[in-house]
């Protein structure tokens, strides 16, 4: 068996593509407000040069906020595989967690108030062990719903003692 | 300081060679003298209180004497009762404990689910003759077990003897313990007090408490204006490091570890005695640091970590996920410990790739792996080397984690978490290449462990 890596799609799930756009919408409603004040203020009291200086660099900063974001989302994926899941995520640091089923202690589904109105929940994945990270964001409900029932599934039949 | 190994014949008492105690059938009490032991704390601070304000005023306030007096009162008062209306008995294998006045409550302790029994000892009931037994139960990690407070400390031994006798009689299946009549073995070793001293003088937290001492020393000297808010603006500060330090010496006095066949018990105290055992099961991981301070004396210490003591208990000694098993004591000694908790020791033979100097240029020169089929072990740290052994079978997750750095050498790391927080194995900086086959043959013989 290999692990399958994240440039082969074969059998690497991702979030919804509604996670990206929940991203950017998140991003907007931050840098739109904070254009405004930088492009605001320095023109009420008349100086022009800064206010086109502020726009540019919270324009630039957005445009930047907004590959970063896009790469993120990009790496995120996972994997159920016979006895384990794998979970891929980040751009800097690059990360890969195997979690065994048998050693999931509890499965958790996190919907905050944004996630909920795109319809998206986070499964986030307990062991017993402090370090263990892994977590899977943008889920449709269904599919998250799905898949904590399945991990508790095969969790309970491979379950190991400490 | 002389080696550790002192011959068992000056401590036989300490040795756990008592004979099992018969329970006689029928309700038992504690010793009349418990509720003193259970008031002791409260009474200790109220006793001090009384004393700092008594003398700061050069004469004792008697309004305010009586007034405490009536506090201790009470407070015996209800230690009395709670004793009255707690019995215990052993029937059929079964540790039934009744207590409460108002409330009762009736616990039963199935003996045979016993996976050890502690022995605690607080100073208070040390010099009441006393001691504590702590039923540690299988399965129960969040709940604790029974506790018995208190018993005759000469009686603690026997009696701990006869309730796991008790527990074996009843239990189902006749397990390991069938050699547990046969002559107790000496301990590993016995820690050699003014060892454990300067090795905690030369640690992290006795550097901070001389460095502090010396900053009030010369505050005092220099400015005696000034050191009256300097001192009492650090006492906070000052409190909490010698907590800490008399926790280390307190737990770690005197310690020795003997291998029974329920698990490495464990004696130490100094002011608070206790005896604590450890089921070799419950070990997720073990590892050996040797601090740099440390290193011209080759010392080195041994901590484990166990499984399923979440829960902090209010006495410090037991409770605690991180146990060291060896405070202090040679390399030899240390792999000798290891050995007894892991039976198949994989030597650290796998360095990391040259390259790796760049990223890690303190820890470069230590890193290494090694593994077989059952434990993996990793060589790191920067200024302390540090083993970690881990058994395969109790891997709760496997990470592989590449950060900039890495990725511009060429390296990554994979991470192999056990429960609990403080420790975890690290193949640090390895070959990115063969890491992805690495984390391959890792998960496959993780998965091959966990399935008997």
């Amino acid at each position: 068996m290999t692990v399958p890596n994240s440039s082969d799609p074969t059998g690497w799930h991702r979030p919804s593509a509604r996670l990206l756009r929940l991203r950017r919408l998140e991003l907007l409603g931050v840098a739109l407000p904070l254009l405004i004040v930088a492009v605001a203020v320095p023109l009420a009291v008349g100086a022009q040069t800064v206010a086109t200086a502020l726009g540019l660099a919270v324009l630039a900063g957005s445009v930047v906020t907004e590959r970063v974001l896009h790469r993120r989302f990009l790496a995120w994926g996972y994997a159920e595989r016979e006895d384990d899941l794998l979970v891929h995520r980040g751009v800097l640091i690059q990360r890969l967690s195997v979690v065994p089923y048998g050693r999931m202690q509890f499965v958790d589904v996190v919907a905050g108030p944004f996630e909920r109105a795109a319809d998206l929940a986070t499964v986030h994945l307990h062991t017993a062990a402090a370090a263990s990270d892994a977590r899977i964001p943008g889920l449709p409900t269904g599919e998250a719903a799905r898949l904590r029932d399945q991990l508790a599934a095969r969790g309970e039949a491979t379950a190991a003692g400490l | 300081m002389r080696d550790e190994q002192t011959p068992a014949a000056s401590g036989a008492s300490a040795l756990p060679s008592a004979p099992p105690l018969p329970v006689e059938p029928g309700w038992h009490r504690l010793h009349p003298l418990s509720p003193m032991v259970r008031a002791g704390r409260g009474l200790v601070v109220l006793v001090v209180a009384l004393l700092f304000a008594s003398v700061r005023r050069g004469h004792p306030d008697y309004g305010e004497l009586i007034g405490d007096g009536v506090v201790v009162v009470v407070l015996l008062a209800v230690g009395v009762v709670s004793w009255l209306v707690t019995r215990w008995q052993v029937v059929d294998g079964v540790l039934r404990v009744e207590t409460g006045l108002l409330r009762r409550s009736s616990q039963r302790y199935p003996l045979s689910q016993v996976q050890a029994i502690d022995i605690v000892a607080t100073g208070i009931a040390r010099s009441l003759g006393l001691a504590e037994l702590r039923l540690r139960m299988a399965g129960s990690a969040t709940r604790g077990g029974g506790r018995l407070q208190c018993v005759r400390a000469a009686d603690a031994e026997g009696l701990r003897a006869s309730l796991l006798a008790a527990g074996r009689a009843t239990a189902a299946t006749p397990s390991v313990t069938a050699d547990h009549a046969a002559a107790p073995k000496p301990p590993l070793y016995r820690l050699h007090s003014v060892r454990l001293l300067v090795s905690v003088l030369l640690s992290r937290l006795g550097l901070v408490t001389v460095a502090a001492g010396c900053a009030v020393v010369l505050t005092v000297v220099l400015g005696p204006p000034a050191a009256a808010g300097a001192v009492g603006g650090s006492s906070a500060l000052a409190l909490g490091v010698l907590t800490n330090l008399y926790r280390r010496l307190n737990g770690e006095y005197g310690m020795a570890v003997t291998v029974t066949p329920d698990g490495l018990q464990l004696r130490s105290g100094l002011v608070e005695l206790s005896t604590e055992t450890i089921p070799v099961s419950r070990i997720q991981a073990v590892r050996m640091v040797e601090p740099p301070l440390w290193r011209p004396f080759g010392w080195c210490r041994v901590e484990v970590e166990v499984a399923g003591k979440k829960v902090r208990e209010e006495n410090a000694g037991t409770g605690r996920e991180r146990r060291a098993l060896l405070p202090v004591g040679s390399r030899e000694l240390a792999r000798r410990l290891v050995a007894e908790v892991i039976d198949d020791l994989p030597a650290p033979e796998r360095p990391a790739p040259r390259r790796a100097r760049w990223k890690a240029p303190l820890s470069y020169r230590w890193l290494a792996v090694g593994d077989n089929d059952r434990y993996v072990v990793t060589t790191n740290g920067r200024l302390a080397r540090v083993h970690h052994w881990v058994p395969l079978e109790k891997v709760q997750s496997i990470r592989q984690v590449q950060g900039p750095v890495q990725r511009a050498l060429g390296l990554g790391s994979i991470h192999l978490d056990t429960a609990g927080r403080s420790m975890h194995a690290v193949l640090k900086d390895r070959d990115w290449v063969q890491l992805q086959d690495e984390l391959v043959r890792l998960a496959a013989l993780c998965r091959a462990a966990r399935r008997p």
